[in-house]
Order: structure tokens, then sequence, then C-alpha cells
């Protein structure tokens, strides 16, 4: 009872603070002393590259290491794998592209070989050769294991991207929000609304993930259900 | 594992020697993207120096993929997989020969292609470091990705035009860190960091790939 509450409650939460996100970014924070207005794009960058660098991928890669320890081998971690990297890829997109609408203005160019970028751009390419692969005709138990395989390699590519910047000198930026330990160097309203955005975003992505995988549970329920059926009708075409 | 490996890696090393498809279809396809290179670029030899170690190591990514789809097909006949398994090798042993077997094609691509450059591209000699420390380490990082992912698309009906799609970007630093090593040589300096980084990635991709070898050859 309670859990079926919390999931329906999920949706209209995550929607009302992103609407809540939203007003406080455009309306109420201040224009920052150097960028401007420009800094309202800095409420939304930060929050989907968290959910898609942390939360989609080190699901995915969680949820693919136990479907091939033999132990928790499960249909449901490929599906949670699959539906975790869907939605990360498309969070890793808008990270991209608000990254991209950022820079125009303040780096002068819509994209750079900064280390960061093409760290993550290659990311991107990682996970969508997985869903490639996932849409390749297979025997559902040899893809599940094949496609954890390449989200466990893929996600090796996530600590280059987080150390990108403290490895090689690029144009973005080290960490500059918080640093050594839980020391802010933004305050006030702008603190508020770019913790409130990462939380926003998190609660999307879980929204997000929860239906793509009760699709996934369907689909695959339907994939079954249907090689059963061709299974009966050939052993009853066989008793004729 | 180990004897296991020796002996996956003169197996394949024993079929190459039998067939030379690299000889006569890999070798000949990393020269001709060298050409290929040289006329995209134009005839400046001052700008064909610069470029050559981009170019050499693109070459050699491109050649890495034909030789991974190659060892990776050894396998792909009817029954083939299932065959080995009934050996009861140790999946790890089997990575980590055939690893071994494509990394030493590819240094003899990588031998081939460096001639190339000295021949299309005017660069010196000396300082083309056939064989290095950074060299090796980056080929045995190639190996090791392009057998893994080589076993990811074995026997799907689409391995041709998937496996580009999956081992290029996962080849992306080794081509980065090749080129920079490689123009860090030619300038008269040495590899520096960038072999300490192939190696660790070529240590890496090893270990990975021996653990998690084995759940791509089970039996579905």
């Amino acid at each position: 009872m309670t859990r079926r509450l919390l999931d329906r409650a999920l949706g209209p939460t995550a929607l009302v603070l992103v609407v809540l996100t939203v007003w406080l970014g455009l309306w109420v924070t201040p224009p920052d002393q150097f960028q401007g207005n420009l800094v309202r794009l800095l409420y939304l960058h930060p929050a989907v590259a968290w959910v898609a660098l942390y939360l989609a991928f080190g699901l995915a890669a969680l949820s693919s290491a136990l479907y091939l320890w033999p132990r928790t081998r499960s249909q449901r971690w490929d599906l949670l794998a699959l539906a975790s990297v869907e939605v990360g890829v498309v969070f890793l997109t808008l990270t991209l592209a608000t990254g991209m609408l950022w820079g125009r203005p303040v780096w002068n160019t819509w994209w750079t070989w900064d280390p960061r970028l093409t760290s993550t751009a290659l990311l991107e390419l990682l996970f969508i050769g997985y869903l490639a692969m996932r849409r390749v005709p297979a025997d559902p138990h040899v893809r599940a294991r094949r496609c954890a395989v390449l989200a466990l390699l893929a996600g090796l590519d996530v600590p280059i991207v987080h150390y990108s910047v403290q490895w090689w000198n690029g144009l973005h930026q080290t960490d500059s929000v918080l640093v050594g330990g839980l020391h802010f160097t933004i305050h006030g309203s702008m603190l508020y609304t770019l913790l409130l955005s990462f939380v926003a975003m998190s609660l999307v992505f879980v929204w997000m993930v929860r239906r793509r995988y009760e699709i996934a549970v369907r689909e695959s329920a339907i994939a079954d259900a249907a090689l059963e059926g061709a299974v009966l009708e050939r052993r009853a075409e066989a008793m004729r | 594992m180990w004897r296991d490996a020796m002996l996956v890696c003169g197996k394949d090393l024993r079929i190459e020697l039998r067939t030379r498809v690299l000889l006569w279809q890999v070798v000949p396809f990393g020269i001709l993207t060298l050409v290929l290179f040289a006329l995209a670029l134009g005839p400046s030899a001052t700008e064909l120096r610069q470029g050559a170690p981009g170019l050499l190591w693109l070459a050699l990514l491109f050649a890495a993929v034909l030789a991974t789809t190659r060892s990776a097909g050894i396998e792909a006949p009817e029954g083939t997989r299932s065959s080995i398994r009934l050996l009861g090798l140790d999946a790890g042993g089997v990575f980590l020969g055939k690893a071994a077997a494509l990394a030493v094609q590819l240094l003899a691509i990588a031998v081939v292609l460096e001639v190339g450059l000295l021949v299309f591209f005017h660069v010196g000699a000396v300082r083309l470091g056939i064989a290095s420390p950074l060299e090796l380490c980056a080929l045995a990082a190639l190996a090791a990705v392009g057998t893994l992912y080589g076993a990811v698309v074995a026997g799907t009906d689409v391995a041709g035009t998937l496996l580009p799609l999956l081992v290029l970007p996962a080849l992306a630093p080794v081509l980065i860190a090749g080129e920079k090593g490689t123009a860090a040589v030619l300038a008269g300096g040495g590899p520096g960091r960038w072999a300490i980084i192939l190696l660790v990635m070529a240590v890496a991709y090893l270990g990975v790939g021996t653990l998690l070898y084995g759940a791509l050859e089970e039996p579905s």
C-alpha cells in the first residue's frame, strides 16, 4: 500500500520540484556577477550531468554486475540496466546540449576538444553502442550477458570523465561549487536552487527508470508469451 | 590459464599463417588508408610530417578493427564455440591467448605502417620507435579491447557493422595517448606519461577481459 502510494506520488513530486527549480532559477535567483543571466543554465547542466554519469550509468553498471554474478543472476537486473542506460543517454544528451548552449556565449564556441567534453561524448557513443546491441536479434540470455559486459566496459569511462578536469588542463572548470569537503562556494538562493535541481532531476530519473522498467517487463512477458504460443502451435500441429 | 593462453595464441597464429588474411587483406588496407590520408592532406611535406603520428594511429585503429573481425570470425562457424567450450579451457586463458595473437598481428601491421610513414610522410627512421614500450603497451590495449568486443558481437548477423560502432569509441583513448606519445618521440623527446597511461589501459583491459570473457562464452 505504502509502496503504491510512494510510486504514485513520485511523478507529481518530481514535476512540482522541476517547476519549483525553474521558477527559482529563472525568476528568484539573481544574475551572476560575471556570467549574468547565463548562470541560470547552470541550475540544469550539473544536475542532469550528475544524473547521467553517476545515477544512470552507476545503476546500469551495478545491475549489469549483479546480472553477471551467477548467484544474483535475474532478468530483472538486465531490464533495470536497459532502463537505466536508455534514460541515462537522454540525460547525457541533455548534459551535452546544455553545455553547448552555455559554452557558445561564454567560451565563444559550441564545441571544443576539451578533455571533459571529449570523454563525455565518447561515453555517449559507448552507451549508444549498448543500445544498438540491445536491438540485435539474439537469444535473450546471450544478449543480456553481452549487454552486461558492454555496460561494465562503458562504465570504465565514467571515472575518466570525472577526473578529466584534474588530469588534463582543459577549458572546463574543475570542482567549483563544492570544494574541500562540504564547503560551498555559492550561497543563498543560488545554492538552494542548485541543490533543489539535483533533487528534482534525480526524482525525474527515478520516475523515468521506473516507467521504462515496467514497459521492459511487459515487453519481455509479451515476447515470452509469443514464444510459448508458437511452441504450443507447433506441438498441436505435430499431434494432428 | 597461461598454458591455455599459449595454446590458443599458437592456434590463432597458425591459422593466420595458413590463411594469410592479414598479409593479403589487412596490411594492404592499412597501407591504402595511409595513402588516402596523404592524398587528403596534400603533397606538403611539413603538413604530412605534422599529421603523421595521428594518421599512423588512425590507420592502425582501422586495421585493428579488421584484424579483430577476423580474429573473432575464426570461431564463427557453427559449433566452433561450443567445441572450444567442450575442451574445458580456462576462459581467461582463451581471452589472453586470443589477445596475444591479435597483438602479434597488430605489431606486424604497425611495422609495415611505420615503414609507410617513412616513405609517404617523410618521417625520420631513427625516431620512429618501432616496437618501443609505448607502441607495445598501445598494441596490448588495442588487442585486449578488440578481443573483448569481438567476443561481444561474435555470432550476430550484424557483427560487421556493430563492431566498429562499439570498439572505436572504446579505442579512442588509445588513439589519443598513442598519437601524443608518438608526436613527443618524433619531436625528439620521450613518450613520458603517455606510455604510462597506455600501460595502465592495457593492464586494466587485460584484467577486465580475463574476468569477463567467461560470461561471454557461457552456453545460452
